[in-house]
């Protein structure tokens, strides 16, 4: 019994990085040849990937009637986002509810494409409202509307949130 | 270095690492903004097919400084070379971090880039390469990654066996607020490599008392008294060994094994009551960790030690018991991985949502208990098959989702094509003929602005003469052609007449001119409003009509060659996952046989001492009746 003990006490001592155990030295090798080859597939998958939503940008969103709206957060905002909604000349575009992981990247500086679609060119309508709750537990709803102009080339439009005030609805749409 | 600080210095590598997809003060291309919002949720697939495309996109402009991405080009390709490598794609990983080092930038930046080459080499166990990389550090190093940097050199060291120079690099960074802790522990190692035995004690007893609430610098203290403790064993200095593995928290990852360890400690130096106290926490604990398996035999040795006898052969009954159903349950652990269902629940996307998914498999119907494979699911190569599996499992749904849309694709391009094949023939012709009208309104709208500019510098009153006056002019000028004619009969009366009629004309025309060249000014102004708008209406004619063609037109050899590509990716898709899933399971089998045959020793040594605990205690109390 005192040398099984003492045997796994070696084991946990002289175990250095690159030594492995028993299961490692059976395939050790097989799986560096395989791992190679799975770095091969993700690429060729990747380079479908883009080739497949470029085609698929084409097909659905021609670039004359092109329009994508992006969601950021502003910096050091902390406010939960429960849900933003988009539309367009008093259409419903879209609504998105955030999980915390969305949320969490918000926060963190990512950049959510919301919207992507098509109108013709020519000034539109367009409504945001948000949801959410205030770092107090206030719950608040709020909206804005803009106007915004379609050229000929595609359209990409970033919605900026805020913590919103007696001031503004915290809402800021740009053109990128 | 040991195995276990190994794996945490991985894991606090890739902690770092998480948080690092670094972006500018403020975000100007929100192509790279969305990668990055795919990337700080763990779906590096999506965040860098977004930003490759991006990037290539750059990298083809004529004019790339007018794009937003330059602004955050450096960020963008570390961040590639960063998603790839979260990905698991370490030549390209590898290659998009070269490109940075290789390029003219910020001395910082480049450090940086050294630094994440180092560690992609380190991970892959390639030390001379990562020592290379760390190397080409020099000049401006980034505050925030200081420690990060000689901590790896440090862990680096140790790999190539160097201990005393992982000393020196280790001892700097005692004080390190980020690897304080880890730091320690390595010390202590690192002069356990080197053969100062009565350094690393120290070191590791300091390790061990360092005041932390923080769950991995727990751990690793836990692991620095359980180490210490193991050195004190083995050199069979037993009463010291004890007050170490006693430090080891009961809760910790490390508490079976300190339990263990404490036992034999106490046993060893015959406090076999002492000896009891741990073995009998562990012997409760889960029954498929090795450390309790071991304390189920340990602990009736003990009571056997003690001449109780019959709880000894209560105690040996019992762990008989636990073994065989053990065995039982590794058999059909072994049965379930043969016939493919540890493979089916490890691609179950559900159970992957929670942090514990491995353990949570054994929750699953006919899924193998996955608490043995605790071990091996913590080895370096396994992880890397398992990974590998389930990054396939998820470029195999991706490409079958894909498989179905271009139906849809080939779909949408034949209504398409039916819907304006038949419309635009008419169209087209139409449009001929409003276009050669519309050049001609062109044409003269374009004489006319040329005539306005040259009026206004060389004024010609008789050009805005109105069609009325022009006629009267012309027939003026007719008779006075006939009047000066020999033959004429008209006399000087007619002539004085035609000069005054003449002069009459062009006095108004001289005296209206600026009055009608601000007016004819007007009108042509009017009419450029109107040309604009037929010439914006026009553009859009043509754009609508290429749109029209393009919808529909040049989809086929794309779509067609993508289908290929796809359909081509499912096979290696396949064929790789069938290899990786059919080495999983070879690998994993071999781990349960293992555990198995070692049970299966286990409860042969139990059924031996069971019998043997049953004939001491029958003959103790064949005495005690002999007494009586």
């Amino acid at each position: 019994m005192s040398k099984l003990n003492r045997a796994l006490m070696v084991v946990l001592l002289v175990c250095g990085p690159m030594t492995s155990g028993s299961a490692e030295n059976i395939s050790g090798d097989n799986t560096r040849s395989l791992d190679g080859q799975v770095q091969e597939i993700k690429s060729d998958v990747l380079n479908i990937a883009s080739e497949l939503s470029n085609l698929e940008e084409r097909l659905l969103y021609p670039s004359g009637t092109q329009i994508a709206v992006f969601v950021s957060m502003a910096e050091a905002e902390k406010f939960r986002l429960d849900a933003v909604q988009i539309e367009i000349n008093g259409e419903l575009a879209t609504h998105h509810i955030y999980s915390f992981n969305e949320l969490e990247a918000l926060q963190k500086g990512g950049v959510q494409r919301l919207y992507t679609g098509n109108i013709p060119s020519g000034d539109h309508q367009l409504n945001v409202t948000m949801i959410g709750k205030l770092k107090n537990g206030t719950d608040f709803n709020a909206s804005d509307s803009f106007v915004i102009a379609k050229g000929i080339k595609p359209k990409a439009l970033g919605i900026t949130l805020s913590r919103p005030d007696s001031g503004s609805s915290g809402i800021k749409v740009g053109d990128w | 270095m040991f195995r276990a600080p190994l794996s945490l210095t991985g894991l606090l590598l890739l902690a770092c690492l998480a948080t690092s997809p670094s972006q500018s003060d403020e975000l100007k291309d929100l192509y790279f903004g969305e990668a990055l919002y795919y990337a700080h949720q763990g779906d590096f697939f999506a965040a860098l097919e977004r930003l490759d495309t991006e990037v290539k996109q750059h990298a083809g402009l004529d004019e790339p400084e007018l794009d937003s991405l330059y602004f955050h080009m450096n960020d963008a390709e570390f961040s590639l070379g960063d998603f790839e490598l979260r990905y698991r794609m370490h030549h390209r990983a590898g290659r998009a971090i070269r490109a940075v080092l290789e390029g003219a930038v910020d001395e910082r930046v480049r450090n940086d880039a050294a630094y994440r080459l180092a560690r992609i080499h380190f991970q892959k166990g390639q030390m001379e390469d990562a020592t290379r990389a760390l190397e080409r550090i020099e000049g401006k190093v980034p505050e925030s990654i200081r420690d990060d940097i000689e901590f790896l050199r440090a862990n680096i060291y140790l790999a190539q066996g160097r201990p005393a120079d992982s000393v020196t690099v280790l001892k700097r960074l005692q004080n390190s607020d980020g690897y304080g802790g880890f730091a320690a522990y390595n010390l202590g190692i690192a002069y356990l490599q080197e053969g100062q035995q009565q350094a690393a004690k120290q070191q590791l007893e300091r390790a061990g008392q360092i005041p932390t609430s923080d769950t991995a610098e727990l751990a690793i203290r836990d692991k620095s008294n359980l180490v210490l403790g193991t050195i004190f064993l083995e050199s069979g200095e037993y009463d010291k060994a004890i007050p170490f593995l006693n430090r080891v928290s009961l809760d910790g990852p490390f508490s079976n094994q300190a339990l263990l360890s404490s036992g034999w400690a106490n046993l060893s130096i015959e406090n076999l009551e002492r000896a009891v106290v741990p073995w009998s926490i562990l012997a409760e604990r889960e029954v498929t960790d090795r450390a309790t398996q071991e304390a189920m035999l340990a602990l009736p040795y003990a009571y056997g030690k003690l001449n109780i006898h019959g709880r000894a052969a209560v105690h040996y009954g019992k762990a008989l018991e636990s073994f065989s159903a053990e065995v039982g349950k590794l058999n059909t652990s072994i049965e379930s991985i043969r016939a493919g269902k540890f493979l089916e629940a490890l691609i179950r996307e559900e159970i992957r949502k929670d942090k514990d998914w491995v353990i949570r498999l054994r929750s699953l119907p006919e899924t193998p208990e996955t608490y043995y494979l605790m071990e091996l699911l913590a080895s370096h190569d396994f992880q890397t098959g398992l990974q590998n599996f389930l990054d396939l499992a998820d470029l195999r749904r991706k490409l079958i989702s894909w498989q179905a849309s271009f139906d849809s694709f080939d779909d949408m391009v034949a209504i398409r094509h039916n819907h304006y094949e038949p419309l635009l023939p008419e169209v087209d012709t139409h449009f001929r003929e409003l276009d050669s009208r519309m050049r001609l309104r062109i044409e003269q709208h374009k004489m006319l602005v040329r005539r306005r500019d040259d009026l206004l510098t060389t004024p010609r009153p008789e050009f805005l003469a109105t069609r009325g006056e022009q006629a009267v002019l012309k027939r003026l000028e007719q008779i006075e052609t006939q009047a000066q004619s020999r033959d004429s009969a008209l006399g000087e009366s007619v002539k004085t007449r035609i000069k005054r009629l003449k002069g009459l004309l062009t006095w108004t025309l001289e005296t209206e001119y600026h009055e009608r060249f601000t007016e004819f000014d007007r009108n042509l102004r009017g009419l450029d409003e109107a040309m604009a708008v037929v010439e914006a209406q026009y553009d859009q004619y043509v754009r609508a009509r290429q749109a029209a063609t393009h919808s529909y037109v040049g989809y086929e050899k794309p779509i067609s060659r993508l289908r290929a590509n796809v359909r081509s990716s499912i096979k290696k898709v396949d064929s790789l996952m069938a290899r990786q899933g059919h080495e999983l399971e070879v690998v994993a089998i071999e781990e349960l046989r293992a555990r198995r045959s070692h049970l299966e020793n286990y409860g042969d040594k139990a059924r031996f001492a069971l019998a043997d605990s049953y004939d001491r205690a029958t003959q103790a109390q064949a005495k005690i009746g002999e007494k009586q």
